[in-house]
Order: C-alpha cells, then sequence, then structure tokens
C-alpha cells in the first residue's frame, strides 16, 4: 500500500508525537534538545522548585548565558564585576539554578560559551530529524539543520524540563522555492531579508517554512543558518532546510555528534529525512534568487526592507507607515544610499559566524573605518572568537578601528549596556529593528555583514558591490 | 490558575499594527527573574519621555483608560520576540484579553497560558471597536463570544484544548505530568 508522501516536516513531527493529537487536545510532543539561558529561565525554575519537580532529562538539556552579559573583556575574564546589576543577578540565578537541577552550563567563561543559537549546531548538539526547543523565537536557527526548532515562553520552557514535552497543535506547512544563483555581493542575509519582505511579517504565521530550491542547495550551513534563523520575522512557527552531504560533512566528527556506527546509522536515519517526492504543502511561494540586490530595512519592522539602490516607499494615507518614517527620520521616495551612519554593529545570531566574520574582514582589509563612527564586533561563541583570532581577522577589525568583543548577543537586543544611543542610525547584521531595540530611540537598519562593512568605511549606507 | 469564565469590561484602544513584543516589554526589564511587577513598564517607551515623566497623549496616559481591562491592538498584536514578559505585563497592568484581528502565535500561545485571553474578530467588528474606544463589552469563553454593546454577538476561535484549561482553571502542566506513563513508553523506544 502506498504511503502518502509526507515533508520534512510531517516526518520529524509524527517521529515525535508522544501522544497524537485529538480534536480536544494538542499533540504531546518529545524534544530531543533543550537549550536554555539566563532570561527566559529563572521563573521555569522557580516552578519546578515550587512544585518540587527534578529536571526530568538533563542530559537533553544545555544552558548558556548570552543575552544580558556583557562583552566587555573585563567583566568575563578581568575580574571586574558586570556592570549592570540586574544582569549580574540573572546570570548568578541561571548558575545557581543549573547546579541545584544539574543541568550543563556553559558558564561565563568557559571555552565553548556563545549565543545559545550558534552553539548548538557548533558543538554538533543540533542534529537532522530532532525537536529542539529554547525559550528564544530565533531557535528557528537550528532549522538549517533540518531539526524542527522552535521558540517557546517561559512557562513551556518549565514543561519542556519538567516532562522533556510541550503540548503543541500540528501547525501548516509553506513550501519557499527558491530558484537562481545569487549574484557578486549578495548574501544569504539578503535573501532572507527579501523573502521576508515579500511574505510580510505576518505571511508565515501558523506555517512552518521549508526552505527548498536549488538555491537553498548551493547554500553552506552558516548561510541556512541565516535564512532559518529570520523565519520567525515572516511571523513562521519554525523554518527547514532538509539535511544532505553538506549538512552530513558540517556535523561529522563534530564534539557531541555521533561516533562510529552510532554516525553511519545516524547517517542511515538522516538520509530519509527530506520531504518525498510529490509532498503537499498547504502554500508555496517562488523567489527569484537572481533578481535579488543587497537589501536593507528603512522602517520599523523586518518587512519593511528595500533593495539599497533603490528609493524608499510612499504610501500616502498610511499613518502607521507614516509613523514608522518619522522615527526612522526618513521620507518616502529617497534613496537610502548614502544615509550617514553612526554605529556599525557586526553580530548576533543572524550572522555573527565565522564565515560572517571572514567576509566583513576581507572588505575591510587595509582599511579603516569612517572617523567618528563606532563599529562592534562581536562573534558569535567564544569557539568562533578563537577561530577568528587563528586567522588575524580580529587584527583587521582593530587595525580598521572596530571594537572586537567576547561573545553574545550585544547589541542585537541592547541588554547588556551594548547599545545605540537616541537618534542614531546603526547598520547591523542582526534580526529586529523593532523602535527601540537596540536602545530607546535607536534606529536600525538590518543588513549583510559586506554592506555593514562598507557601510562602516564610508560611514554612509553603501552597496558593498562598490568596495568588493 | 483562577478560571476564567466571563468578563465584562471596557476597552483601550491601540490601533496601530504589528505591535511587537519590544514595544510592550522593552528589552531592559528582562533581567527580571520574577513574573510580577512588570506592568509599571508596560509600553514604557510609548508610556514615559527620557525623563520619565508620563507623555499626555499616550493613550493608558489618559484617564479614561483608567479601569479599562480589554486592550484592542492593530493587526499582528505581540509580533516579535517570544518573551512571555509580554503578557506577564499585560496582566500585571490590569489587561485581562487582547482583541485583535490577528494575534502572533507564540504571543498567542503565551498569552492563554497566563490566562490572558486572545481574541481575534473580524474586520468590522475590529473596525468599530477602534472607532468607540472605552466601550464595554462581554467576552464569553464557554460561548466563545464577543458581545458589544449594542448586544450583537461575534463568535472568535478558541483552541479547545485551551478553552477547557480557562474554564476549569487548568494547569497544563499538571496535565503533562499526568501523560508520564506514555513518555516513560516513549522514551523506552527510542
Amino acid at each position: 500500500m502506498a504511503r502518502t508522501p509526507q515533508t520534512l516536516f510531517d516526518k520529524v513531527w509524527q517521529r515525535h508525537e508522544v501522544c497524537a493529537e485529538t480534536p480536544s487536545t494538542p499533540a504531546v510532543l518529545y524534544v530531543d534538545l533543550h537549550l536554555t539561558h539566563e532570561v527566559t529561565s529563572p521563573q521555569a525554575f522557580a516552578v519546578l522548585r515550587e512544585r518540587g519537580l527534578p529536571v526530568r532529562r538533563p542530559e537533553r538539556t544545555l544552558a548558556t548565558a548570552d543575552h544580558s552579559t556583557p562583552t566587555h573583556t573585563s567583566q568575563i575574564f578581568g575580574g571586574a564585576p558586570i556592570a549592570i546589576e540586574s544582569a549580574a543577578r540573572q546570570v548568578r540565578e541561571l548558575e545557581h539554578n543549573c547546579r541545584e537541577f544539574g543541568i550543563e552550563l556553559l558558564d561565563l567563561k568557559h571555552a565553548e560559551r556563545g549565543i545559545v543559537h550558534i552553539i548548538g549546531p557548533e558543538l554538533g548538539l543540533t542534529q537532522p530529524g530532532q525537536t529542539v526547543v529554547c525559550g528564544d523565537s530565533h531557535t528557528s536557527t537550528h532549522g538549517a539543520l533540518g531539526a524542527l526548532a522552535f521558540g517557546i515562553g517561559t512557562t513551556e520552557v518549565g514543561h519542556v524540563l519538567a516532562t522533556q514535552c510541550l503540548l503543541q497543535r500540528k501547525p501548516r506547512t509553506l513550501a519557499v522555492n527558491v530558484q537562481g544563483a545569487l549574484r557578486k555581493g549578495v548574501t544569504a542575509k539578503d535573501l532572507i531579508l527579501g523573502i521576508v519582505g515579500r511574505l510580510g511579517v505576518d505571511g508565515g504565521t501558523g506555517h512552518v517554512i521549508e526552505y527548498r530550491g536549488e538555491t537553498i542547495r548551493a547554500l553552506d550551513m552558516e548561510q541556512r543558518m541565516t535564512i532559518c534563523n529570520m523565519s520567525i520575522e515572516a511571523g513562521a512557527r519554525a523554518g527547514m532546510i532538509a539535511p544532505d552531504e553538506t549538512t552530513f560533512s558540517y556535523l561529522e566528527g563534530r564534539p557531541r555528534a555521533p561516533k562510529g556506527e552510532a554516525w553511519e546509522r545516524a547517517l542511515e536515519a538522516w538520509r530519509e529525512l527530506p520531504s518525498d517526492r510529490g509532498a503537499r504543502f498547504d502554500r508555496e511561494v517562488a523567489i527569484d534568487a537572481a533578481a535579488l540586490e543587497p537589501m536593507i530595512t528603512y522602517g520599523t519592522n523586518p518587512g519593511m526592507v528595500m533593495p539599497i539602490g533603490g528609493l524608499i516607499p510612499e504610501r500616502p494615507g498610511d499613518a502607521a507607515f507614516g509613523r514608522a518614517l518619522a522615527y526612522m527620520g526618513f521620507a518616502p521616495g529617497a534613496p537610502i544610499k548614502d544615509q550617514p551612519v553612526n554605529v556599525v554593529f557586526l553580530g548576533s545570531c543572524t550572522n555573527s559566524r565565522l564565515s560572517d566574520l571572514r567576509s566583513a574582514a576581507q572588505l575591510l582589509r587595509g582599511r579603516r573605518i569612517a572617523k567618528g563612527l563606532r563599529m562592534l564586533v562581536v562573534p558569535g561563541s567564544q569557539e568562533v572568537k578563537r577561530q577568528a583570532e587563528a586567522e588575524g581577522l580580529d587584527r583587521v577589525f582593530l587595525d580598521a578601528g572596530a571594537e572586537w568583543r567576547e561573545s553574545g548577543c550585544s547589541m542585537c537586543i541592547g541588554m547588556n549596556g551594548d547599545v545605540v544611543a537616541r537618534g542614531e542610525y546603526a547598520v547591523s547584521t542582526s534580526n529586529r529593528n523593532f523602535e527601540g531595540r537596540q536602545g530607546p530611540g535607536a534606529r536600525t537598519l538590518l543588513a549583510s555583514p559586506l554592506t555593514a562593512a562598507a557601510s562602516a568605511v564610508r560611514g554612509r549606507v553603501t552597496d558593498p558591490r562598490e568596495l568588493i | 490558575m483562577e478560571p476564567f469564565i466571563e468578563l465584562t469590561a471596557r476597552t483601550v484602544v491601540l490601533p496601530s499594527s504589528n505591535i511587537d513584543t519590544d514595544q510592550i516589554i522593552p528589552a531592559r526589564f528582562l533581567t527580571t527573574t520574577t513574573r510580577k511587577g512588570l506592568g509599571k513598564h508596560l509600553f514604557a517607551d510609548w508610556r514615559y519621555d527620557r525623563e520619565g515623566a508620563p507623555i499626555p497623549t499616550f493613550v493608558l496616559n489618559k484617564p479614561e483608560a483608567g479601569g479599562c481591562r480589554i486592550l484592542v491592538g492593530g493587526r499582528n498584536f505581540g509580533c516579535g520576540s517570544s518573551r512571555e514578559h509580554a503578557p506577564w505585563a499585560l496582566l500585571d497592568y490590569g489587561f485581562r484579553a487582547v482583541v485583535s484581528t490577528e494575534i502572533a502565535d507564540i504571543f498567542t500561545s503565551n498569552a492563554l497560558k497566563n490566562a490572558l485571553l486572545p481574541v481575534v474578530v473580524d474586520e468590522t467588528t475590529h473596525g468599530w471597536l477602534v472607532a468607540n474606544p472605552g466601550a464595554e463589552i462581554t467576552l464569553d469563553v464557554r460561548k466563545r463570544t464577543l458581545t458589544l454593546p449594542s448586544g450583537k454577538s461575534v463568535s472568535f476561535p478558541l483552541e479547545p484544548f485551551a478553552q477547557h484549561c480557562l474554564l476549569g482553571g487548568v494547569d497544563e502542566l499538571g496535565y503533562l505530568l499526568g501523560r508520564r506513563s506514555d513518555i516513560d513508553s516513549y522514551e523506552r523506544a527510542l
């Protein structure tokens, strides 16, 4: 009897059903990997403590400190106290909770610490076919390895700690089919910005996206992570890319990946995961990557994005649009190129991996950033930092006049004191340009590492193709 | 959790679409280790000027907003970050429900976990609510209806299990812990 063709998402969902969904009850879904950090966990641990519950599977749980942690070396390794008292308390709370509940913590001085969505794949912890959750919406990043990975709230963090499971209704599926080769100077970041622009900030609501097509197949793993990372900005529950030889080569030999016979067995299972021929998606969208230019946001959500050489759109009569432009200090119909920039941030779980730093360094080599401009480079993990330093990338950034820091979320979310001042324009390789995201009154322009580096050199929004 | 059966209350309107959770509760307030006390930081950067004084033109600072327990927001309310601090801040402030034409997924899930009722209605009903701030409306969780002052009722979607939990004050963690033997079986088969 022929089986109904299944998508990658169907397969992973089905394999994790502890109890199937019914009309009156959601599915109970097993979680293979639970990543946690200091901001969304304290209240969850408190619930377990109140109810006298242990963590069911400490061995499937990993904690790191990344969101409110300082990036100054002095405060991490130099013995200086964490400057923000409430952040210091929160980090101490995580340390205390992990000790009490027996959870592995990559603490402040740990060689493997980093942004939670950088370290999972880096350590070989995130694997194809898994369910991965974290109290953070950019958990979608891990979908790049063919995992079903999504963000959860603190109450659900408690559910997973106590039962290793979540209650979930099955979302719908959206295939984003990408064809065509990315042109020179156009990166994976530009592609996902283009996709978010096309779908809109609520275009993916209620859906899990599968990114498919020759363009996606041609991307390396770090590029795939950039793509999946911003699935949430289109409102999607998660974003997935089917595993293939690129995925397996990336994973092989990583510290926590299976080895020997276990590796061979895993490979066999992973090769079954890609969507079957003829599998149906609830919706499909086609993207032509060859038509893309370097992209940049101009407004106050990631869907307000445009080609860098274009003109800011006009929407007469749209009051919300007008308010967004007023916040940004932009006029409809004006170009965005040559907009003066005060700050450039190269970092975040979207673009702070080695390949991101390499591409920015390549553009910056032998150049200096513009006078009066501040550039902050925050590697995604301590491992990325070490590798970058081994290649001399830190020297390129420092010689250019940028700051080189310890890893963390830093200026993406501005919780740790790394902020953009009121009214300042920041070109940022992060994922959100909401009002005040990087600091009250901050004006964020989201872009690729290449665009960020080029804009740092000129001191104004710059098409990177002019400098590469 | 207290059962949530019905609510009759007045509305406050924030008509902007795409109100994200960074606006609802800015990141600098996320270093708290409890769920309480976030109400004073709700919409902080819209509510207070840089000296910390209330901005008189912001709707929550107007006298007529006092005692309103239902927030009517524009389309795609609660988008962005998964921070559950957003519903916590709304609840601590005094809201019990949010009404829109579209509410983001993670926010919906977080809201339900805290008995903040997310109510999605059609454009026409939403349009009326936006044009009539301060209206007293009734939300019925059992019937899944929103009733306007005129007496007209419209229905809103509510996932059956979430409805069951709200009506019974049912604790989802308790429900999951009750599935222990299924979870044991699943793990044995791994």
